[in-house]
């Protein structure tokens, strides 16, 4: 396979691997580098992908399984801050301004979902694929991808409808 | 009526029930500007979902160098092979036809100046014979000599008895 035909191939979803690899890891450069590394794979191993049958699937698999190892080890190497039990009654000024830039609060609430609904949101109502399709990315059955789903979308309703209020009040 | 559908759609969403049909159908539907008021907090969510699709990688992925570093490495192998053809040939291929007959005129002219020398030394071998003789006639002399010193001693006896 010559690079032209390589390249040509990988076009159309390279964006979505990015975009993956955006929502798992956060930062743009982690991501851009996890996408490199992944298409660097790809191309390493091109004698194989043509006994692939869908190279998609397969390189949409292959990030999440890369990005995930990423977060692992990037939890085992640095120390966390969390600010779980943080509250504060008197952030309506801050929230103000957080739901003006209500788009960047979606982005937030989704990135507060646990890594696998985070997955499925992103395959399913961004990248728009078949449920049949993610269940071959993830190796999960299809109810299974449902259910996470929903529940994702449930979660993300309830923060979308309070955050919604306190932009009202 | 529309309304209507839309929130049964929406219901549908939340237990991932849709297809992606009617999801489109939800995202247009938000995308517009008739969004009823109640329903004003899935703007942000659809249209976040369809600002996200539109990022795009725009890095360059180097997939080059991997291919010099290949023909380094054939570069290196041809090498190789040169240096060991260049020991090699000399020592298969042997002394051309020329060398030999070469070799071949040193070795007679080598046998020719020696058998001159070796000529040289039969006749100096002859020459010798004479002084051989000359030795032959120190040793008489020198017996002559010992039979001198017999008269000496004889004399001296002779002598020492006056």
């Amino acid at each position: 396979m010559k690079q032209a035909e390589f390249v040509s191939l990988v076009m159309p979803f390279k964006d979505k691997v990015f975009r993956l690899a955006k929502r798992l890891l956060v930062s743009r450069e982690e991501a851009e580098d996890a996408t490199q590394e992944i298409l660097l794979k790809l191309w390493n191993n091109k004698a194989k992908i043509e006994e692939y049958k869908n190279v998609e699937a397969f390189s949409m698999t292959m990030t999440k399984n890369f990005c995930l190892d990423r977060l692992k080890s990037r939890q085992a190497q640095n120390l966390k801050i969390v600010h779980s039990n943080y509250t504060d009654g008197n952030a309506s000024l801050q929230r103000q301004l957080e739901v003006r830039d209500s788009m960047d609060w979606v982005s937030r609430i989704i990135e507060d979902l646990p890594e696998q609904q985070k997955i499925i949101v992103q395959l399913r109502d961004i990248e728009q694929y078949e449920y049949a399709e993610i269940s071959k990315m993830l190796d999960m059955n299809e109810t299974a991808i449902r259910v996470a789903l929903s529940r994702a979308r449930k979660t993300i309703r309830e923060k979308l409808t309070n955050t919604h209020r306190y932009g009202i009040k | 009526m529309v309304l209507n559908n839309i929130e049964k759609l929406l219901e549908k969403y939340n237990n991932a029930e849709t297809t992606l049909k009617e999801e489109a159908q939800l995202r247009a539907y938000f995308e517009s500007d008739t969004v009823a008021p109640h329903l004003e907090q899935y703007k942000p969510l659809f249209k976040y979902f369809s600002k996200s699709q539109e990022e795009q990688y725009t890095k360059d992925v180097p997939l080059k160098p991997k291919k010099t570093i290949r023909l380094y490495q054939w570069i290196s192998v041809a090498a190789v092979t040169v240096l060991m053809l260049g020991l090699m040939i000399p020592r298969i291929m042997g002394p051309t036809e020329e060398e030999k007959e070469e070799a071949l005129l040193a070795y007679n002219q080598t046998m020719e100046a020696l058998s001159l020398v070796s000529l040289g030394i039969n006749e100096g071998k002859e020459q010798l014979g004479a002084l051989t003789l000359v030795g032959e006639n120190l040793d008489q002399g020198m017996a002559g000599v010992s039979r001198l010193d017999e008269f000496t001693k004889a004399k001296n006896r002779i002598f020492k008895n006056k």
